[in-house]
């Protein structure tokens, strides 16, 4: 192994033999992302800056009650008041009242009845926010209230009241495997619950409508997948792809809470009705109802062992509560039911996991999907039986962990590298943090509210790894489109590259460039904006978007490289197998330049626009679950170390260690990135991250009451970033962004269960479950 | 009413301004400084950190009328494209920068602690920034972008430093 250290304290491991790219600024460095200078002098417009001189502003009413349904909307009082330019209900949609993901399920607006606190029921546009914010309290809904249907196993029992006339069950996936009469020696089992999370991205919903005059539309938005979201808007306007146009607005981060609608038809169906631009924002509140939220779930977890600690067998039941409309339930509760086992060879096994309709606030996508719910119980259900066989946590993962070739419950071989162990052995070997000699109350639980000065703190290490599906599953078409030109101005040869795949904040807008200047030999890329007016590109979701668009991107240049050597070849009578693009030029096998770029091209540009494919996935058998149905999987393993004040149930990260296997690490800064950003969402989950939801209402949709990590509660992270080239995929990448957000998580249980010895079994911790107080 | 603020050195008036409205709004939509970011208006997250007279502070707590004949400062005033300020060009360097939401606010945030603690330890600058939620990045090269930016203003190379 070769080791290509980062600038910034982080080991690269290479396998021997890989070939990296010389190229300045291209695959394997990390250039400075093209928008980074924008963002720092505040020039950067989010979704939230854009304005127009005659803009109005679009406001959501939302139902305050859970379940109820609408006996009349009176808006004769919002009507009046001056400063309003448009109120609208459901009567208003022109075209398909519901939209949804996988099931059009969910109203635009609220037609007759209200499923979820927080659904929209009627919309204002007026002059300034304020003005419509009161015209929406003067709108009267006469409410009869419902019943909600609040508890997710309950809601799957036939006595159950129905959230939806079809019933209550999204979707069963059942994965059977080896013979389910067969159990291990030394059987451990337990019920685990984790708690709503939020995506908590900062910068919120939000976009401006621009109609055409025409009776089309332009939309400026933050999103994750423009063209999944154009497919829905037209729908329910009634209109064709052409006359409703998208472009990517500047996006505050999204984590999966972008996947589906938000502000979107609510801002067109205004800007259509009163021939303004209008523009949403949601504030922080708003927020909280305005977007899907990860499923809560309650599993109960039986692994069986042989004396030597080999997995044996596992039965496993999980309910994930959807909430009151599909959204991406089904493919959640696809990831959960065949990742739901974590990466370990067990012969037999048997899985049933549902999804369920309820009146709680919908779920959907957020990072991990599905994963990181179960990777909370097969951690805790591993480190039990490592205890039982009297196996060390990392000897236990070592000895059962996913290796190339291992057979998943579905069936599928895992047919690229699977480094459990590796990941497990480094991680062990990576020097502790020191304890406590030092004190300073910035690093004890309590931080400097002063609660203790070491008194009652004791340490504890945990352990955890994760396996994610990377890409989308189960036989969907996932594919992504990128448009490639190169060109010269200026005797300057460049290349515009034009893909609809959402830039997010993971730095996929530097990719796209590393890969063209890899491809091309040419260091100018320039980015078209991200729009409908290229095919799709796929969500920027399921860890996604740099092998696929990523793939895309380099299939393009591929082409386009073709076609200039070709003309070079045609023009000066050269082999174009002897012929390649270097540092602007057409240079031949000795590197001598035959050609500047920029001469040959001329006034002349070379573009071709790629559709590119990952290899196809397959459904899985509605019975057994057995099927290929995963494109690629990611691992990543964490070492966390806490400080607990048992006293008062206070948790401390001191640190949280990472290895994970990227395939490649395109951009190595940004690999980083992921892997601490992603860290710290697991850890807020552990810790402190939950969505209280108490008969259907959320009691704290705000950042006072709903915590993500400050930079406090985050401990220092270090990180060993190995590359295991899979062969099937561009470059050999693996997907990075969620993996490391399934496994911190668990491994601070982990460790928060060793310092106490409380087998905790419920994500948040609270303090009192620490104390034995609740 | 009519609202008067000196923001970044120059005086600048906003009319017709509703009195529920924050410094914030009144920067975003009247002023066309929309460098400073609307993530929680509730003082909760820091994104929308300026000077106001010298002082930090959320201007999303600010009344817009409590910044009348005051001065505010903004992300916008730390520098621009052509001379970016240490601290901008650390935050970039170091990839502290993903979505970059929090980032006009750390920015701020970060420049006042360096005008009070040119080096300062990892324990301080976690105690300086624990107002500003950042959701991308885990926080970890936030800190070394703060470090960056400290090394380099100690020991300019190009005489770019302010």
């Amino acid at each position: 192994m070769t080791d290509t250290t980062s600038g910034f304290g982080t080991g690269f491991e290479t396998l021997a033999g890989a070939r990296s790219s010389t190229t300045e600024g291209g695959v394997g460095t990390s250039p400075e992302r093209p928008d980074g200078v924008l963002k720092v002098t505040g020039d950067f417009a989010y979704a939230s800056d854009l304005w127009r001189d005659d803009m109005l502003w679009g406001v959501t009413l939302r139902s305050p009650h859970p379940h109820a349904r609408i006996r009349g909307i009176d808006l004769t009082e919002a009507l009046t008041l001056p400063g309003v330019f448009a109120v609208l209900t459901h009567e208003d949609v022109p075209g398909r009242k519901t939209y949804g993901l996988e099931h059009q399920d969910q109203p635009v607006l609220a037609i007759d009845t209200v499923r979820y606190q927080g659904e929209p029921v009627a919309l204002v546009a007026a002059d300034h926010p304020e003005v419509a914010r009161r015209a929406a309290a003067r709108i009267a809904v006469d409410y009869e209230l419902l019943e909600p249907v609040t508890d997710a196993v309950a809601a799957l029992a036939p006595e159950s009241p129905q959230v939806h006339a079809a019933g209550n069950l999204v979707r069963h996936v059942k994965v059977r495997r080896g013979d389910r009469t067969v159990r291990g020696e030394v059987v451990v089992s337990g019920d685990y619950e984790v708690g709503m999370q939020d995506q908590a991205f900062l910068g919120p919903e939000s976009g401006l409508a621009v109609p055409d005059g025409l009776g089309g539309v332009d939309l400026l938005v933050a999103t994750q997948w423009l063209h999944v979201d154009q497919r829905q808007v037209c729908s329910a306007l009634g209109l064709r792809p052409d006359q409703v146009r998208l472009q990517l607005a500047g996006v505050g981060g999204a984590f999966g809470g972008r996947e589906d609608l938000s502000m979107h038809v609510h801002g067109c169906l205004l800007a259509l009705h009163t021939g303004k631009p209008v523009k949403m924002v949601y504030n922080r509140e708003e927020s909280f109802f305005g977007h899907v939220h990860r499923h809560p779930a309650r599993m109960h977890y039986e692994y069986g062992a042989d004396r030597d600690g080999r997995l044996v067998h596992a039965t496993v039941t999980i309910h994930l509560d959807g909430g009151a409309y599909a959204s991406s339930t089904p493919a959640v509760v696809g990831n959960a039911g065949t990742m739901g086992l974590g990466p370990y060879e067990i012969p037999n096994v048997e899985v049933d996991c549902f999804g369920a309709y309820t009146n709680n606030p919908p779920c959907g996508a957020m990072r991990g999907f599905g994963s990181v719910q179960a990777a909370f119980a097969i951690e805790a259900v591993m480190d039990r039986l490592a205890d039982a066989v009297g196996l060390d946590p990392v000897e236990i993962r070592v000895r059962n962990g996913f290796h190339e070739g291992s057979v998943a419950p579905t069936g599928q071989v895992v047919d690229s590298a699977a480094p459990v162990a590796e990941l497990m052995q480094r991680l062990q070997a990576m020097p502790l943090p020191p304890g406590g000699a030092e004190l300073d109350l910035r690093r004890l639980p309590g931080g400097v509210s002063n609660t203790t000065h070491g008194e009652g703190v004791r340490r504890g290490v945990g352990y955890a790894v994760a396996y994610k599906n990377v890409g989308f599953s189960e036989g969907f078409d996932d594919y992504s489109t990128a448009r490639v030109r190169l060109f010269a101005a200026g005797g300057v040869p460049m290349v515009t590259v034009h893909t609809a795949a959402a830039e997010v904040g993971q730095g996929l807008v530097t990719v796209e460039q590393q890969i063209a200047r890899t491809e091309l030999g040419v260091d100018v890329v320039v980015l078209a904006a991200k729009d409908t007016q290229v095919g799709s590109a796929g969500s920027s979701s399921a860890s996604r978007q740099t092998y696929v668009t990523g793939g895309a991107v380099k299939a393009a240049c591929e082409s386009v490289r073709r076609l200039t050597l070709t003309m070079a070849a045609t023009r000066l009578g050269r082999d174009v197998d002897d012929l390649r693009l270097e540092h602007g030029d057409v240079v031949d096998r000795t590197g001598g330049t035959v050609v500047a770029l920029a001469d040959l091209l001329g006034d002349a540009a070379v573009e071709d626009t790629v559709e590119w494919r990952h290899r196809t996935t397959y459904p899985i058998d509605p019975e057994t679950g057995q099927g290929d149905a995963h494109v690629q999987y990611a691992f990543a393993a964490h070492r966390a170390v806490v400080d607990v004040d048992v006293e008062l149930g206070l948790v401390k990260v001191v640190e949280l260690a990472c290895t994970q296997d990227v395939g490649k690490a395109v951009n190595p800064q940004a690999v980083v990135g992921q892997i601490q950003g992603g860290s710290t969402q697991g850890l807020g989950l552990a810790l402190m991250e939950e969505i209280q939801v108490v008969d259907g209402k959320v009691t704290n949709p705000s950042f006072t009451d709903y915590l993500i990590p400050t930079i406090l509660d985050v401990p220092p992270m270090p990180i060993e970033v190995l590359e295991y080239a899979d062969p099937h995929a561009p470059y050999g990448v693996r997907g990075v962004g969620e993996a490391p957000t399934i496994s911190s998580g668990p491994a601070v249980l982990a460790a928060v269960r060793a310092a106490t010895g409380i087998d905790v079994r419920r994500v948040p911790v609270r303090p009192e479950d620490l104390t034995g107080t609740r | 009413m009519r609202v008067t603020v000196t923001v970044n050195g120059e005086r600048r008036t906003a009319d017709d301004v509703w009195e529920g409205e924050s410094l914030l709004h009144v920067l975003r939509e009247r002023l066309g400084l929309p460098g400073s970011k609307n993530a929680c208006e509730q003082g909760e997250c820091g994104s929308c950190t300026v000077y106001l007279d010298g002082v930090t502070c959320c201007a999303c707590l600010v009344a817009a009328g409590q910044a009348d004949g005051r001065e505010v400062t903004t992300v916008e005033s730390l520098g621009d494209a052509e001379a970016l300020h240490p601290l901008q060009r650390a935050f970039v360097d170091a990839g502290a920068v993903q979505c970059g939401f929090c980032t006009p606010g750390l920015l701020v945030a970060a420049h006042d602690l360096l005008a009070r603690d040119p080096d300062p330890e990892d324990s301080d600058i976690r105690e300086a920034l624990a107002g500003n939620l950042c959701r991308c990045t885990g926080y970890e090269k936030i800190i070394d972008a703060v470090h960056l930016a400290a090394e380099r203003m100690a020991a300019p190379a190009d005489g770019g430093a302010r």
